[in-house]
């Protein structure tokens, strides 16, 4: 009993992979207005053992990317990046702010309350590859603001 | 009569040292913002951009109000979203005062926002937000007058865009008072604009 309540807790709050390597938590998806283009998932990532997330794809759109947004003193940067590298053991957050999934030349609306499917794909350095398949709830517009409503001062 | 003359000196003297005791004590008001004071700025003096109902704006529309304009595009996922939210949150911070802020979002992007997608975008978050555009030529005065980066940023399937993330806040007499940085939280930027509704 008391091994399988925390493997329990654990699988209700991250989706595994076939082998368990790599976990997601908390994942989420920015809902869009009609005739929006784009929008982008967000989650935490996390391996056992080292590797990187190399791609993503979703039935959504043909085009899905891996981004990192940077600040350049007050210029916001948009870029795309090759690949996350996730740490052994060590939690990586994709957020507003940083790192993000984004869903390119959509062709409808995504709206609050939809699930996106997501299918991210890792390879680690000795060229082992291995997918995990996620089901993404998708938030409001406005959601992963700054939290103000919690009294943060900043995002 | 040389009385009469004494004591108008007298009184005449009386209120030049209350003007300067009064000038004084308006100096020492801590008027502080948590933004960058860029009163008497020559940068950012108006605009002349169109709404999503092809009717063309300029400052003077919102006199009387103290406005927030902000520069983005709406396939932007999260530093627009954000900012956009933040003024949600800053117009309840507000309270009384919210109306009396105008949020303006001018798109970088004009190739993919649309009026109908800048409408709906802005309409989302608050239905009195105003999203603007204008032809790429005046979208590049309007951004080099504000002293505005944006720059296109080609990816494998599509672009996205570089852009400043400051927000520009005016007055009531439409004169550009602060500089706004995208970290500022949305507490310390309500504080500033009720700030600026109380100070003028």
């Amino acid at each position: 009993m008391k091994r399988i309540l925390p493997f329990a807790l654990a699988a209700t709050l991250f989706a595994h992979s076939a082998h368990a390597q790599v976990s997601a938590a908390n994942a989420w998806v920015r809902a869009t207005v009609p005739h929006q283009q784009a929008t982008g998932a967000f989650m935490q990532l996390q391996s056992a053992s080292a590797t990187s997330l190399v791609s993503a794809s979703s039935p959504l759109t043909p085009d899905v990317e891996v981004h990192e947004m940077s600040m350049e003193g007050e210029i916001m940067r948009m870029r795309q990046v090759p690949a996350i590298a996730l740490p052994a053991g060590k939690a990586v957050e994709l957020k507003p702010g940083g790192y993000h999934i984004m869903f390119l030349n959509l062709k409808q609306q995504v709206r609050e309350g939809d699930t996106v499917p997501l299918t991210l794909v890792f390879r680690d350095k000795a060229g082992k590859t291995e997918s995990l398949q996620l089901k993404v709830p998708v938030r409001g517009l406005a959601a992963g603001a700054p939290q103000a409503s919690a009294g943060h001062d900043h995002p | 009569m040389f009385r009469l003359f004494s004591s108008r000196r007298f009184v005449l003297a009386g209120l030049a040292l209350c003007t300067l005791l009064l000038g004084a004590c308006k100096r020492d008001e801590p008027v502080s913002f948590h933004g960058v004071d860029v009163t008497g700025t020559t940068f950012g003096k108006d605009f002349r951009l169109t709404d999503p109902d092809g009717k063309e704006r300029t400052l003077a529309d919102f006199r009387g109000k103290a406005v927030a304009v902000f520069f983005g595009y709406t396939q932007c996922p999260d530093v627009c979203p954000t900012a956009l939210a933040r003024a949600v949150e800053v117009k309840r911070l507000l309270g009384r005062d919210a109306d009396r802020l105008q949020v303006v979002f001018i798109t970088v992007d004009p190739e993919r926002d649309t009026p109908a997608v800048l409408k709906a975008y802005t309409s989302a978050f608050d239905p009195t937000f105003l999203g603007l555009y204008g032809s790429p030529e005046r979208l590049a005065e309007t951004a080099a007058a504000y002293q505005v980066i944006y720059r296109k940023v080609p990816t494998e399937s599509s672009y996205s865009m570089d852009h400043t993330s400051s927000s520009f806040i005016y007055d009531t007499q439409g004169k550009l008072r602060l500089r706004l940085p995208h970290s500022l939280g949305a507490q310390a930027y309500a504080a500033d604009i009720r700030t600026l509704l109380h100070s003028n």
